[in-house]
């Protein structure tokens, strides 16, 4: 190896960009990997905004102010340090993405323009169009092309990680990728390797994620010793739009211009929407929640849209309710959410702006992954996590729009915390390039196998079942019984994993063979997710037991760590780090702090004040 | 895109089943063929849930079993681009083209103006090379804390976030008649220079996009045929930005060695 240093990173999404852009900034080469064109990443998806507390509105909010919101959100598990540095960096990120010119919405003055979401109180949001998430991606895809260009950052798309190479004292050296056309096994060496995967959604079969977003990456990283923390704080989105191959994600922000939840008070009533009148409709969130009407935390949305529906008053009896922005001049609407409202248009066939829409909740984002220190740094010496695939800063709950500035956050502190390893690390040791032939062969043999099976099970069968099992039991509402059911199920899956054939004779760009390696890495990480859930004896943020429906901060105000271990995932419980909120109990029927009643911020949004 | 009719759904009777013909190819040194699947119809299916059912079980209409299709997918919410495929003639994303609004038999065929690498999945690298050579970013002073950027008029934001929108998915290629063997640069990129060359700290190096675009491959090689903008599933303003930058572009030539 040459005398400067490589990181490798993997993921093309904000985290990995972020991480990509810093380090070929300070002049050291790049690696990066990703399954699609980094520009396709999921990131695209995020709609609704950007968190960051600029007080432009005279509001009082502060990065302390969202630092509470956040913690508070997150019930309390999440260690604040870590909470807290994002939230001071927040307002530099947004104002660095202002720079490189994303069209964030402005003001009359020309100022950006700030939206309210869900779990706080103050116009915090930055927001370009309804494609938040797509204009930060393509601002670093950018900015990464620019290092691209002068040779600091080498792109490796349409590859997938497969393992790290970890040397005999644990140390991470590198990683091997396969090249999804020709299916050729290659050793990458690093110094150093960022994971910025992503989420676990397809774990869940069908999700509001994208098709890559199945964590096989970090299930890996997990199955080779790094410690995967709180994976099962699943957060299930209260808006989805139900179809047939995914769920479509009806963003916070329509409840954040003024979006408004209801169902027919009379349950089955058959009328169409629009002639029932007002006093006719159950708005259940803004009667239950007065303070925060419909933008309660998400936790608390989709366990009250679910709950109704159970009960048998979902819209037409069926699992959905209404979700209402017909009042809002179309003018608002077109300007504010066209995208989103486009998105609900283009694959349900009505027109929101005329006819309210129809949602139920659906698998969103992890706030479990990957454990890091407060560098972003793993367990495995030379392996660092950013984003939405690590655990750090969204405790038992996300709050709408933390993502994408946790993302950047963690991109922005793995940078330097990986070239810092890097530079000090010492290079190959006592192993040579044995332990890359050696894992190489490894990977080999696992693919060989693969193709050579030709067993009568179906692997897309096998993963529509997990899909099935986990959303309805390791969701919204857990059940310890159904929990170890779910968990004999996922074993007898993995039985019959052994006996599937990929059932395709022509290997080249194959999708078979990939989906049958994401499946083996999802039902590892299925069992953590629904272990960790059945070991969690209370009720705290996304996670919630009827049998036990209260938060119990004696017991389980800690971060569940599993480890990997032939006979599965082994638990053990960390402290979390409060030194600097003492934890409170979460309720959002009342404004969050008694100390500072507000009755301005009780008040509804006004849907519209500029044009 | 502002004038929105309340349609309600027709009213027809819903096929008892979906035929679906994909032109098909081992891999790029192999010749294309057609192939024939038929799945039960059921409501509110896109082509990629079409696509998902055969290749859990890949038999074709006349019962003989047959590898897998290959396409590409991942949003699912048409803005990562990457399911664009030709479908009935017409360039654009599978997710979402739904059954009920398709004629049948539907036809399903990669597009055919970039590397076909196996049945529906192309090689669409050559747009992002587009970006890099019209030095598509800003050039940034560093990405420490420096402040906000410049103040921006809502409307010309407007503008630019329509620019900004573009998801590399190559159905303005696809439609355009002089785009060839990329013989000229097209319409995405040229976007690409119009988001950039608008924005105050962008226009600082218009002039090297300006070059990006002036070669014997560049902006002059559009025959305004205005296939692109009918063609662009994100609505983008293609036609007014190939306009403006080819005005750009006049007057660098004529003007732009002074600054020299």
């Amino acid at each position: 190896m040459a005398e400067g240093i490589k990181i490798a990173i993997v993921g093309g999404g904000l985290a990995g960009l972020a991480a990509a852009m810093r380090i070929a900034e300070a002049g050291h080469a790049v690696d990066l990997f990703s399954v699609v064109p980094v520009k396709r990443s999921h990131s695209v998806c995020a709609q609704g905004g950007i968190n960051g507390a600029v007080n432009t509105k005279g509001e009082g909010d502060s990065t302390w102010e969202h630092f509470d919101d956040t913690v508070y959100g997150g019930d309390f598990l999440a260690n604040q340090p870590p909470a807290k540095a994002m939230c001071e960096m927040a307002p530099s990120i947004i104002y660095l993405f202002d720079r490189m010119g994303v069209p964030f919405s402005r003001t009359s003055e020309g100022l950006l323009d700030f939206r309210r979401f869900g779990g706080t109180k103050h116009h915090r949001t930055a927001f370009a169009g309804a494609s938040t998430g797509q204009q930060l991606l393509y601002a670093l895809d950018e900015q990464v092309r620019r290092y691209e260009v002068n040779g600091k950052v080498r792109k490796f798309e349409h590859w997938e990680m497969l393992s790290l190479v970890l040397d005999d004292a644990q140390v991470c050296r590198g990683l091997i990728a396969m090249n999804l056309q020709t299916l050729e096994l290659k050793t990458f060496p690093a110094d150093a390797v960022i994971v910025a995967t992503g989420g676990p959604g397809l774990i869940f079969g069908k999700s509001t994620n994208s098709m890559v977003c199945t964590g096989s990456a970090v299930a890996a990283c997990y199955q080779q010793g790094a410690k995967y923390a709180n994976g099962e704080f699943i957060q299930v989105h209260p808006t989805s739009i139900p179809g047939e191959d995914k769920l479509r994600l009806m963003s916070e922000s329509a409840r954040g211009e003024g979006g408004r939840v209801w169902v027919p008070r009379q349950p089955g009533d058959t009328r169409a929407p629009s002639s029932i009148p007002e006093k006719e409709r159950s708005y259940f969130l803004e009667e239950k929640y007065p303070a925060y009407g419909n933008l309660v935390p998400r936790d608390i949305a989709t366990r009250e849209i679910f709950q109704i529906c159970i009960e048998g008053k979902g819209v037409a009896k069926e699992n959905q309710v209404y979700l209402d922005v017909t009042h809002i001049p179309a003018e608002t609407l077109d300007r504010k959410l066209g995208a989103i409202l486009e998105i609900y248009e283009m694959f349900v066939g009505d027109d929101p702006r005329h006819v309210p829409m129809r949602i139920f909740p659906g698998v969103h984002y992890s706030m479990g992954g990957l454990w890091v220190d407060y560098d972003q740094r793993t367990n495995i010496p030379g392996l660092l996590a950013a984003g939405e695939c690590d655990y750090s800063i969204h405790g038992a709950n996300r709050l709408g729009a933390n993502s994408l500035v946790s993302c950047v956050y963690g991109g922005f502190i793995a940078a330097p915390a990986a070239i810092q390893y890097a530079t000090g690390v010492e290079r190959n040791g006592s192993n040579g390039s044995s332990v890359y032939d050696q894992e190489l062969r490894k990977q080999q043999e696992i693919n060989d196998t693969l193709i050579k099976q030709s067993g009568k099970e179906n692997q897309y069968v096998l993963h529509q079942e997990m899909g099935k099992w986990m959303t309805d039991n390791v969701t919204v509402v857990r059940y310890n019984d159904k929990l170890k059911e779910t968990d004999n199920k996922l074993l007898e899956l993995m039985d019959r994993y052994k006996r599937i054939s990929i059932n395709d004779s022509n290997l080249w760009a194959t999708m078979a063979l990939p989906h049958a390696r994401h499946l083996d890495n999802m039902l590892e990480l299925a069992r953590v997710i629904t272990l960790g859930a059945l070991n969690r004896n209370e009720s705290r943020g996304a996670h919630y037991k009827p049998e036990f429906p209260e938060r119990d901060d004696e017991n389980f105000l800690k971060t569940t760590i599993a480890e990997y271990s032939g006979e599965g995932p082994v638990l053990s419980y960390d402290a979390v780090d409060i030194s600097l909120i003492p934890p409170r109990k979460r309720d959002y029927s009342k404004a969050k702090q008694e100390k500072k009643p507000d009755p301005a911020a009780a008040r509804p949004e006004a849907p519209a004040e500029r044009t | 895109m502002s004038a929105h009719i309340h349609k309600p759904k027709s009213n027809r009777v819903p096929p008892k089943t979906v035929e679906i013909h994909i032109r098909r190819r081992a891999n790029p040194d192999s010749p294309q063929y057609w192939e024939v699947f038929e799945l039960p119809y059921r409501p509110n299916l896109n082509i990629i849930s079409c696509l998902m059912e055969i290749q859990k079980n890949p038999i074709t209409k006349e019962g003989n079993a047959t590898t897998p299709p290959v396409w590409q997918m991942n949003c699912l919410e048409q803005v990562c681009g990457i399911c664009t495929m030709v479908i009935n003639g017409r360039a654009r994303q599978s997710c979402s083209a739904l059954i009920d609004n398709l004629e049948q038999p539907i036809k399903l065929e990669p597009m055919s103006k970039f590397p076909n690498i196996r049945d529906l999945v192309v090689d669409r690298s050559q747009m992002f090379d587009h970006l890099k050579r019209v030095n598509a970013w800003v050039e940034l002073d560093g990405t420490h804390d420096l402040g906000p950027g410049p103040r921006m008029d809502q409307e010309e934001v407007q503008e630019r976030y329509s620019y900004s929108r573009c998801m590399t998915c190559g159905c303005c290629l696809e439609a355009c008649p002089q785009y060839e063997d990329d013989n000229y640069i097209g319409p995405q990129a040229i976007a690409q220079v119009r988001l950039f060359n608008m924005h105050p700290s962008g226009k600082m190096t218009r002039d090297e996009r300006l070059e990006g675009i002036m070669g014997e491959d560049g902006i002059t090689n559009c025959g305004n045929a205005q296939n692109c903008i009918q063609a662009c599933p994100m609505g983008i303003p293609l036609t007014r930005a190939i306009y403006e930058e080819n005005r750009e572009t006049v007057v660098h030539g004529l003007f732009g060695w002074l600054k020299k």
